[in-house]
Parts: C-alpha cells; sequence; structure tokens
C-alpha cells in the first residue's frame, strides 16, 4: 500500500499506464481482426477511467504524468503537412469539390445535432454546447465559449463524437460503395476531427492526409459559421 | 531527426504567436501545419529529417488522443442530465455528416478516375 501511495503521485506511473495499456489494447484489437467497435483508443481510455474511479485518483493526478503525451498532440498537428504535401496533386484536382463537401458536411453536424437534440427536449446549455461537437477540442471550446455552451461539456461532446464517428464511418462506406482513400479520410476528418484523422490513418496515409486537411478546414470554416447559424435555429 | 523535431516545433510556435497576435478562433498547431506546407511547397520536396519524425508522430496519432480521452470522467455529472438526448443527436448528426460529405466527394472522385483511366 505504502508503495501504491508513493508511485500513484507520480507523473511517470501514469505515463506507464497510459502506453501500456494503449500497446496491449491495439494487440488485442488486431488480434479480433480490428473492429473500430473496440477501437484502442475507445478501450484504453474506459480502462483507465475504470483503474482511475477503482482507486480513488483525480484526473488532475493522472493528467500530471499523461500531459507529455498529450502534449504530442501539436507537433502531430504540424506534421500532417508532411502527407498533405505529398498528395498535393490530388488535393489541387479536387480542391472545388473539398470544399463544397467541407461546408455542407460542417453545416449538417451542427445543425442536425442541435435540432435533434430539440425535439428530444435538452435545456439550452446542452444545445450550445453540442453545436461544435465536429470540431477538434481547441477550437470547439473557444467556440462554445463565444455562442454561450459550456466548454468542458463541449470538449467531452467532441471526444464522443470522435468515437462514433470512428465506429459509424466503415458501416456507411460499405453501404454506399465509397472505396476512395481521399473521400473515406476527408469525411472521417470532416465529421470526427482528430480521431477521425486518427482512425483514417489506418485506411493508409493518403486517407490521413485528408482527414487531418478536413479537420483544419471545418475547424477554421466552423469557427465562423457557428455565430451566424445559432440565431437562425432559434436559439 | 532531432532537427526535424524542432522543426515541427518551431513552426507550432510561430502558429501559436500568429493566433495570439491576429486574435483568430483557430489553434496555433492548425496555423502552424498551413505554414509548413507553404515551405514545402516552396522547397519543393520533403526533406528526410522531417519526414522521419514527421512519420513516426502521425504512425501514433490514436495514442495522443488518450490523456484528452480519459478526461470524460470529469464531465459524467453534466453527460447524465441530457444523454439520451445527447447520444441521439450525436449518432444522427454524425452518420449524416459522412453520408453527406462522403456522397458529395465520392461523385468527383469517381470522375476524377474515369478521367485519369484508373476505371
Amino acid at each position: 500500500m505504502e508503495f501504491w501511495t508513493f508511485f500513484a503521485a507520480k507523473p511517470l506511473m501514469w505515463l506507464i499506464v497510459t502506453i501500456a495499456t494503449f500497446i496491449v489494447t491495439s494487440w488485442f484489437n488486431r488480434r479480433i481482426g480490428g473492429t473500430p467497435l473496440l477501437h484502442p483508443v475507445l478501450v484504453s481510455l474506459s480502462l483507465i477511467i475504470v483503474f482511475l474511479l477503482l482507486t480513488g485518483t483525480e484526473y488532475e493526478t493522472y493528467f500530471e504524468g499523461a500531459q507529455f503525451i498529450h502534449f504530442l498532440l501539436g507537433p502531430a498537428t504540424v506534421a500532417l503537412a508532411v502527407p498533405l504535401f505529398d498528395h498535393l496533386e490530388r488535393v489541387k484536382k479536387m480542391l472545388l469539390p473539398l470544399l463544397v463537401a467541407c461546408v455542407a458536411g460542417a453545416v449538417t453536424a451542427a445543425a442536425s445535432a442541435v435540432l435533434v437534440a430539440q425535439l428530444m427536449d435538452a435545456q439550452i446549455g446542452t444545445l450550445l454546447s453540442l453545436a461544435p461537437k465536429s470540431v477538434t477540442s481547441p477550437i470547439a471550446i473557444g467556440i462554445a465559449e463565444k455562442i454561450g455552451g459550456y466548454p468542458s461539456l463541449a470538449s467531452g461532446l467532441v471526444l464522443i463524437t470522435g468515437a462514433i464517428g470512428c465506429i459509424l464511418a466503415p458501416p456507411i462506406y460499405r453501404i454506399l460503395h465509397i472505396k476512395d482513400e481521399a473521400v473515406k479520410g476527408f469525411a472521417l476528418g470532416v465529421a470526427a476531427h482528430g480521431m477521425g484523422t486518427a482512425f483514417a490513418f489506418e485506411y493508409g496515409l493518403m486517407a490521413g492526409a485528408f482527414g487531418g486537411l478536413a479537420m483544419g478546414m471545418t475547424g477554421a470554416f466552423t469557427a465562423f459559421m457557428l455565430p451566424v447559424l445559432i440565431p437562425l435555429l432559434g436559439l | 531527426m532531432l532537427i526535424g523535431l524542432l522543426v515541427l516545433l518551431l513552426f507550432q510556435f510561430v502558429g501559436e504567436l500568429f493566433v495570439l497576435a491576429v486574435g483568430v478562433p483557430v489553434p496555433g498547431p492548425v496555423v502552424g501545419m498551413v505554414l509548413l506546407l507553404g515551405c514545402l511547397i516552396l522547397k519543393g520536396e520533403v526533406p528526410d529529417y522531417l519526414r522521419l519524425p514527421s512519420e513516426a508522430l502521425l504512425k501514433h496519432l490514436a495514442l495522443l488522443f488518450v490523456p484528452a480521452g480519459v478526461g470524460l470522467m470529469v464531465h459524467f455529472k453534466l453527460l447524465q442530465a441530457d444523454w439520451l438526448a445527447i447520444l441521439v443527436a450525436l449518432i444522427v448528426s454524425t452518420a449524416l455528416t459522412i453520408v453527406i460529405t462522403g456522397l458529395i466527394l465520392n461523385r468527383s472522385a469517381k470522375k476524377l478516375h474515369q478521367m485519369s483511366g484508373e476505371g
């Protein structure tokens, strides 16, 4: 028990737990055929949450160790420029359809989420926090603050959306006969931001590059679009 | 490898500075990505020292979302109140978004394939 009290307070402990859990869940996911329903990110974060709750550990304590991994999201986002450059010819050829698809997707994501929740009598704070849910967390937090939602709830909804997108995308692509890597990646990036992009990299580097492009475009567009759309939805 | 990592961090830094100076609601790393892409276009190729760390980071992109994902535990109470409305709204709108984005792009992707004769 004394060992536990000692190590539970060390950042090193939570860094090890995060990486080890992810390695095991990735291995497990490959063994059972790579189903997105048990995506390593989803399984890892569920297991770690249960572990933290069982041991009575605060999220802040956990994050002191896990922040070293979290920090790498910044340079990894910058690094998306490399696969994008590799597929620049493809991006140039599809520029106009990409813009149209991004605008249509971003408006659909925000408007349909708010309308469905409104029909089901959700509170106004929930509605405003739902609006930016398809956008990467740092942008979503900024938008929620601006339009009057709860930033903490908004960032949570962003993550759930990311998970749902990774689960729904493969069956939708099968039903609609979508086989093109670039299309698969871009739609994942529009609907499910960075988590969708990470998932798209499993289809290949090109899918990942288009996912990253979609994430950036959707984030920037939504930040300007929502303050206009929200009054139109009667909120 | 080390130089490449420094390049990534520097572009992120310049991106953060830009956001701070201009006050746009876009994250610094996204601006950094656009700037780096611009520089790569000017240079015409990706140097090996940059490709190595970039592809290493992107290969493990999924892992990087775990720490923030665990943060969901903080929102349990907020989620309890409207959980059914939230869940239905998220599933319906995420599915719709993927369908609409995918269908729009799939049409133009097919045209591209026909033009270049890839079938």
